[in-house]
């Protein structure tokens, strides 16, 4: 052998230990799943990051992707706007438990329609997706829009291509509201739509209506307020028109009572009250009550407390709702259940 | 010569380096004889990975999968029609579109260009191949499906919505995105694919057949349309299946702007889906064993139609190379 | 009989300008899609899309991720591919030229060479991420390996077949045995093509994106764990495109602008050494 391979083997053999050992040292927890709370998330990583060093890699791929990597164990938690029953829990062996609560929000593209001036009620809501409403200048919505011009035109249906979370909510809702819906389509995560075209994520639903003239969709209300998409106003179960705000999402929510349901599977639509927001929901994690790699579970967890305790301001600028502090010492109590293979739970109990 | 034991000791070394030598002739014709059957086995990996994966859908829903329109996750009822249908209607209407268009630049390129000019434009157009397929979803999505919402698909609705029978292909509101625009990009790909095979079947025409021709007072169309055509045409239609063959099998450009809705309308216009389409916009967050292996299927079944179309288009240009040769 | 000529000259003309429109039509869409890049892509191009890594939405950020992992992912399925090809692609050329096996071995590496490339993703999926039970960036370097075999195998046949078997055969009578005939005459005789053959595979490699979707997934931080998910240029462009967002679709232009560079440099680069080492011959 001569200097030069000689050299070359050397430098190659440095090379591959500072590769190995910088993945090493990336101590990332990766989680899948709800595009709901996307933009939230990634925030929340950002800033944990700056503070901890640890990443956390969050690919949103839709509640349906989420609940499926969790189950084949691809990533240490999943993300499900659609709450799992306490029997499909138990029976896969995992805790659940809320992180947020956001709103979803209708969203139009309508020359001349401004934010918040669209009224709709879920009725017609649900008439315009089932494909009986067909165009904006239908009497239904005339009727609604008293002072609003609308034009005749076609109404492009938008919505979701992959499983959703976000659908689950809005299906939810639309089936309390109209029976047909309910026989018809059903509620559930992936839905066999009767009309429109299926966009890939929230991310998805507002760059098809943002591009397309005359659509609508369904979006989590971040994604409205980011893209300044033009949102409508719903009718609530109290008959009054509310516009989605953290006010009308914190009305909806607080009639709901967390320690009665310790899988924490509340659903928020169509809530009692004057000022509430009809489609509001709340987003989960799913973790293993048996965690096979302790280290990363607990981190995992550590994350999500910081989450609680800091990371309020960050979600209430992007208008979701917060866990009221009583409920976050319910989760935290949960958590006790998530434990090593020796026993141990896993959380220490102690926050950043 | 004296047998001595100098010359004895080569004559061993000389052995043993022969020896050593078919050792690693033998060794190297295996090694390289082992890849070459790694690619056979490769073919039958992937077919066997995709059989087995499917096998679960195609055991619960039998052949009534190839026709049924349902895609219903919660009911776990899966049917493959809808995505067929939109491959096969995408495939068609990329062939109607494309295969014009690369027989008039095949044409151009071998009876009307100059030859200066001859080796650019073959170049540009097979860096059009060259172009991977996001590229042409993301130029399709951004600038392509918004030019259509606002000029062609209007002009189309306008004129023929409301014609009796035709009419129904071109109804439902400008999107933009949908059936007709993947079509129409998927046109765009195929291009040079086919482009240069063409190119290459008409130059194997013999010159004499063409120079007796034009002695006859035939016009250039006339020897293309008459002569050169007819001559190749096992070839150009072995260039034509492979460009369907690719645009049967393409997914990114698909996916940007075909709509992603699993139905099946009449209009052109309306959004819709393909196979690949359907895999890459659904397999990462299939939830459930049959939903996975109902998508499993679809990527078989597209396996097994991609297989069948290059196949014989591979057949039909080595009939040609065969003609040609002799 | 002037008619005719007439008529016959007119359809003539009428063919040749559609000949002519066509070219021009087919020359305006690579036009089209290059001005397209150019134009929104240059805009996202600066020294952050090299140094940051992709962003939330709303905050700043680049590509280094991505562009690395492309890079790396590509490496390795060269490291993988290309040998594999060369080494079929030998015994093809040398070996087997008029068996039937060869006949059938062709005839299959044509059909893999056109197969779509998201069943090629489906594959990797079922055989290394379902037993890994985790997306990495090794699932989508097989992947993008399976794709660059053909094309290397192709190639390297192709170029083999054209050393006149007077070098061999000179060679031969020296007495040289027949594995160093192919390794120090035939492959030093077409070194120019089997290079262009490993260029074409990278470039086309090098734009993949179905593959990637279900193998390495992706990854918004900086990672160099080769068995965990890794950003690459095709699935971040395919998910910031789909958004909403305009940083991010800026920066899916400019990383489209970044693939499209690499894979046409990367094309003309093979196509000249071909054509000089085809000079040479």
């Amino acid at each position: 052998m001569n200097a030069f391979t000689r050299w070359m083997g050397r430098t190659a053999i440095a090379a591959g230990a500072v590769l190995v050992a910088a993945g090493a040292y990336a101590a990332d927890i990766s989680g899948a799943g709800a595009t709901f709370p996307y933009p939230l998330y990634a925030k929340w990583a950002e800033a944990y990051k700056a503070k901890t060093g640890i990443g956390m890699n969050y690919q949103s791929i839709g509640s349906g992707g989420g609940i499926k990597q969790i189950k084949s164990k691809t990533v240490d938690f999943g993300a499900s706007d659609m709450p799992l029953r306490p029997e499909d829990l138990k029976e896969a062996g995992l805790i659940q438990f809320p992180t947020v609560m956001g709103g979803v929000v209708p969203v139009v593209n309508i020359k001349g329609v401004q934010p918040g001036q669209l009224k709709l009620s879920g009725d017609v809501l649900a008439d315009i997706y089932l494909g009986k409403v067909t165009k904006w200048n239908d009497p239904a919505i005339v009727k609604l829009n008293a002072g609003v011009t609308l034009p005749n035109q076609a109404i492009a249906v938008v919505h979701r291509s992959d499983g959703s979370g976000t659908t689950f909510i809005f299906a939810d809702y639309l089936a309390k509201v109209n029976a047909d819906w309910k026989g018809k389509v059903g509620v559930n995560t992936s839905l066999q739509w009767p009309t429109g075209l299926g966009g890939k994520g929230n991310e998805g639903v507002a760059a098809i209506v943002s591009r397309t003239d005359g659509a609508v969709g369904y979006v989590e209300y971040a994604y409205a307020k980011q893209n300044k998409l033009a949102y409508a106003l719903m009718q609530n179960q109290a008959g009054q028109f509310v516009a989605p705000n953290s006010d009308s999402f914190q009305s909806a929510a607080a009639s709901a009572d967390w320690s009665k349901s310790p899988a924490y599977d509340i659903l928020l639509t169509n809530q009692p009250g004057e000022k509430s927001w009809p489609i509001t929901g709340a987003t989960f994690i799913l973790m293993y009550e048996k965690a096979e790699k302790p280290e990363t579970a607990k981190q995992v967890l550590d994350f999500f407390a910081w989450a609680y305790h800091n990371g309020d301001q960050m979600a209430e600028a992007l208008d979701y709702v917060p866990m009221p502090d009583k409920v976050v010492g319910l989760i935290e109590n949960t958590w006790k259940q998530v434990k090593a293979p020796n026993g141990q739970p896993v959380w220490s109990g102690k926050t950043m | 010569m004296a047998v001595t034991t100098d010359s004895l000791a080569v004559r061993a070394g000389q052995d043993s380096w022969a020896r050593r030598q078919r050792t690693l002739d033998v060794a190297f014709k295996a090694t390289t004889g082992f890849f070459a059957f790694a690619v056979l086995l490769l073919l039958g990996a992937i077919i066997l990975a995709l059989c087995i994966g499917a096998m679960p859908a195609l055991r619960k829903f039998g052949f009534s999968f190839l026709t049924s329109a349902h895609w219903n996750p919660v009911t776990e009822d899966f049917g493959a029609l809808v995505p067929i249908y939109g491959t096969v209607v995408t495939s068609i209407i990329a062939m109607l579109v494309g295969v014009p268009i690369s027989f008039g630049i095949a044409v151009f390129l071998t009876e009307l260009c100059p030859t200066w000019l001859k080796r650019p434009i073959g170049t540009c157009i097979e860096l059009l191949a060259g172009v991977p397929s996001i590229i042409y979803g993301i130029w399709g999505l951004f600038v392509f499906a918004p030019f259509l919402q606002s000029t062609l698909q209007p002009i189309l609705i306008n004129t023929f919505g409301e014609l009796p029978v035709i009419g129904a292909l071109f109804g439902g509101p400008p999107l933009g995105i949908g059936v007709l625009t993947a079509g129409l990009i998927l046109a765009i790909m195929v291009l040079p694919f086919i482009t240069s095979i063409m190119r290459d079947v008409f130059e194997t025409v013999p010159p004499v057949l063409r120079e007796s021709s034009y002695a006859l007072g035939a016009t250039t169309w006339e020897v293309v349309w008459n002569i050169v055509l007819p001559y190749t045409r096992i070839g150009v239609v072995g260039g034509i299946m492979l460009g369907l063959g690719r645009a049967l099998g393409e997914t990114m450009a698909v996916t940007f702007v075909i709509g992603n809705a699993h139905r099946i309308s009449a209009s052109l216009l309306a959004p819709g889906t393909t196979i690949s389409a359907a895999l890459a916009n659904e397999f990462t967050e299939a939830v459930g064993d049959l939903y996975v292996s109902s998508l499993v299927a679809l990527g078989l079944l597209l396996f097994v139609i991609t297989f069948i179309v290059l196949a014989l288009a591979k057949l039909m240009l080595m009939r040609l190379q065969k003609q040609a040769a002799s | 009989m002037s008619a005719l000529y007439a008529r016959r000259r007119i359809s003539n003309n009428i063919a040749m300008g559609i000949a002519v429109g066509a070219t021009a039509l087919g020359l305006f869409w690579l036009a089209a899609i290059l001005w397209t890049l150019l134009s929104h892509g240059v805009a996202a191009l600066g020294a952050d899309i090299f140094t940051k890594m992709t962003p939330p939405p709303g905050s700043d950020g680049g590509l280094l991720n991505a562009i690395y992992g492309s890079f790396v992912m590509t490496l390795i399925a060269t490291l993988i591919g290309a040998p594999f090809g060369i080494l079929a692609g030998t015994y093809l050329a040398e070996y087997g030229r008029a068996s039937r096996v060869s006949e059938v071995i062709r005839f299959i590496n044509d059909i893999l060479l056109s197969a779509p490339s998201i069943i090629i993703g489906l594959f990797a999926y079922e055989i290394m991420v379902v037993p890994m039970r985790h997306f990495s960036a090794w699932a989508g370097a097989v992947a993008l390996a399976i794709i660059a075999v053909p094309i290397v195998l192709r190639t390297t046949e192709n170029m083999l077949n054209l050393v006149p078997a007077s070098l061999r055969e000179a060679a031969a009578a020296l007495g040289t045995p027949q594995w160093k005939v192919i390794t120090m005459v035939s492959y030093r005789a077409a070194v120019q093509g089997l290079l262009t053959g490993v260029l074409l595979a990278i470039a086309r490699i090098s734009g993949e994106t179905a593959p990637l979707l279900f193998t390495a997934l992706n990854n918004q931080f900086w990672s160099t764990d080769l068995n965990a998910p890794m950003a690459n240029l095709p699935v971040v462009i395919f998910q910031f495109a789909l958004s909403p967002y305009e940083d991010w679709q800026r920066l899916a232009l400019g990383g489209a602008l970044i693939i499209t560079v690499v894979v046409l440099s990367l094309n003309v680069a093979a196509r000249a050494i071909a054509s000089w080492s085809g000079g040479k011959q």
